[in-house]
């Protein structure tokens, strides 16, 4: 069941609030801590709705997360929403209060990524995925758009453990135009090819796409996986990829020695090794419009479709 | 299920034995924290003895007050409590820090039942038990409560000040804080490593009910904080307890060389010797 009724254009965060309103309509228990940032995630819509059921904690992460803990052994879902940066100030109260006790804690970030923009390098969160999945017992997930961005927020509901969501502030095109097909732990083949797969996850599925299209009018016939769960990754989904099609290109919106591409390479080193190449961040970004700031780190078509040829011509 | 029907004279064998408890585990393990547990021994002993609402029995009840141990490394005392109240046997207080244990270095939920919260890094229990004490009232448990305890060095932790400012904000009535100033802390004296005084004029201008300068082993005194704490019915409760590190051994009281080191095989004998049955 879907909430939303799909746009061509929305920001993954835009699903945040809605969702947790259908989620505690529905009976999920939930209870949504939040650290004043509320109106940007669009958390505070369930405020809203709920009142009882959403606490402030200030501008004090540690805190909210920690108390989320506490929520959470008494039995309710607990979400707690803030920046992914600032999920990040709170990093040891995520592995003492959270991830070793294996709650049910569910933190859900927005401005994840350079994709944050005008903020700058301090707001542009291009580490959280390697900080969360360094946690055992944490499901990490990224949507690429808000359709399974909702898909992701329901599962990490209805899932137990602790898990973390990132979302991002842009508006980018939808994908899943006829609903979400997210199933946690499993890529979503888009598009199917022999010659190299791409692998990608959030706003860089878009990218990809386009990426593929332009590729077969060269001749280049590319795979796209969705790899919305980056933990539990999908190893099986990678092994067949570079079974099938022999190179691999991982694109993503984080640093590439920690994210998606290492935790890949790492997977396939121990299965079927293949040539590979890396999309993504080596730097901080720096204050641009969304966009400007994606390009200024070559997360675009032309950045993948150049990194696709280059694995291709290692084959 | 309470222990209301506990004599004074029963607490204070209770106590006697935890410390026993206590100084055998830390010497058994080779390492431990002993200090910490001797001087938070009375506090917990009246409180397990005759306050807090729990069942050895069913150690899950949802209904039970909580007990959050924030200086999780003062693990042996709980323990010792636990086990004297019959969550498990005392037996196994011998596996403390062993290979394949239960009982672990730091407290760890759920091992050994009747443990609450999992600790070590400080500062989090606070907010822990703000959390726990929120769903509760969302709950409506208004007669279950929570208690958290923790170090007077721990108060050096930015995230307690965290807690204190938001369980005032959320009225946190029936959340109990609980410290245990023993004035010593990893490396020295917590005047000389960070004072954190007035620590009752801290509490008190964050909202909290504050009682401070209270007799942390006069059996008695303790009991009357935690009535007196019981009666507040409009926010947050902070006791602050004078203790003496290491108490009720004569070369270990005030003595930061017995934070977190066990006592040689002499002192072990000695140590037992002064805790033997009067």
């Amino acid at each position: 069941m879907t909430t939303i009724e799909i746009p061509t254009l929305a920001a993954t965060r835009e699903a945040i609030g809605p969702t947790l309103i259908r989620l505690q309509q529905e009976g999920h228990n939930i209870v949504v801590v939040d650290a004043d940032l509320g109106k940007s995630t669009s958390a505070r819509k369930f405020r809203d709705e709920f009142p009882d059921r959403f606490f402030t904690f200030g501008i004090a992460e540690q805190n909210m997360v920690s108390a989320a803990a506490g929520f959470a052994v008494m039995g309710h879902v607990t979400f707690a929403t803030t920046f992914a940066v600032f999920a990040e100030h709170a990093f040891d109260q995520l592995r003492m209060s959270v991830a070793q006790p294996n709650l049910n804690v569910k933190i859900i970030a927005s401005h994840g990524g350079v994709s944050t923009g005008e903020d700058g390098a301090s707001a542009q969160s291009i580490e959280d995925i390697a900080i969360f999945s360094s946690l055992p017992n944490f499901n990490v997930c990224v949507p690429a758009d808000v359709v399974e961005a909702e898909a992701i927020i329901e599962a990490a509901a209805t899932t137990a453990g602790p898990f973390y969501v990132r979302t991002a502030r842009p508006k980018t095109p939808v994908i899943y135009t006829d609903g979400p097909r997210f199933e946690l732990g499993k890529a979503d083949q888009l598009r199917d090819g022999s010659d190299v797969t791409i692998v990608a996850s959030g706003l860089l599925v878009e990218r990809s796409l386009r990426a593929a299209e332009a590729l077969a009018a060269e001749g280049i016939e590319a795979r796209v996986l969705n790899m919305a769960t980056i933990r539990p990754l999908d190893t099986a989904a990678l092994e067949a990829a570079a079974t099938d099609t022999g190179a691999i290109v991982v694109a993503e919106e984080h640093l590439t020695h920690t994210g998606l591409g290492a935790m890949a390479a790492q997977a396939l080193a121990l299965s079927n090794p293949v040539p590979m190449e890396f999309v993504g961040l080596n730097r901080y970004g720096e204050s641009a419009t969304w966009s400007e700031a994606l390009e200024l780190m070559g997360l675009t078509t032309d950045g993948v479709a150049d990194a696709t040829r280059k694995v291709v011509a290692r084959k | 299920m309470t222990l209301a029907t506990q004599t004074p004279a029963d607490i204070a064998e209770l106590t006697r034995r935890v410390r026993r408890h206590v100084v055998q585990m830390v010497y058994g393990a080779k390492s431990g924290h002993i200090g910490g547990s001797l001087s938070a021994t009375d506090l917990m002993s009246v409180l397990y003895g005759k306050f807090l609402k729990h069942d050895p029995e069913n150690p899950l009840w949802h209904e039970r007050d909580r007990f959050i141990m924030s200086k999780g490394h003062c693990t042996p005392v709980q323990y010792a409590l636990l086990a004297e109240l019959g969550y498990f046997p005392t037996d196994e207080l011998s596996t403390f820090r062993k290979k394949g244990t239960r009982l672990q270095g730091h407290s760890t939920v759920g091992k050994p039942p009747g443990v609450d919260n999992t600790a070590g890094s400080l500062g989090m229990g606070l907010s822990f038990g703000l959390g726990l004490r929120m769903a509760q009232r969302l709950q409506g448990l208004e007669d279950s409560r929570v208690w958290v305890l923790m170090g007077d060095g721990e108060q050096d932790e930015g995230q307690v000040w965290e807690a204190a400012m938001a369980a005032s904000h959320h009225k946190a009535s029936g959340l109990f804080a609980v410290i245990d100033r023993n004035g010593i802390q990893n490396d020295d004296f917590t005047k000389t490593t960070m004072s954190s005084e007035p620590l009752d004029e801290k509490y008190r201008s964050f909202g909290w009910h504050v009682l401070s300068d209270l007799d942390g082993h006069d059996l008695p005194a303790i009991e009357q904080a935690y009535n007196w704490a019981l009666d507040q019915r409009d926010g947050p409760v902070c006791l602050i307890f004078d203790t003496v590190k290491g108490k009720g051994v004569s070369f270990m009281e005030h003595n930061p060389s017995f934070h977190g080191a066990p006592p040689s095989d002499e002192e072990f004998k000695i140590a037992m010797a002064e805790l033997a049955d009067a």
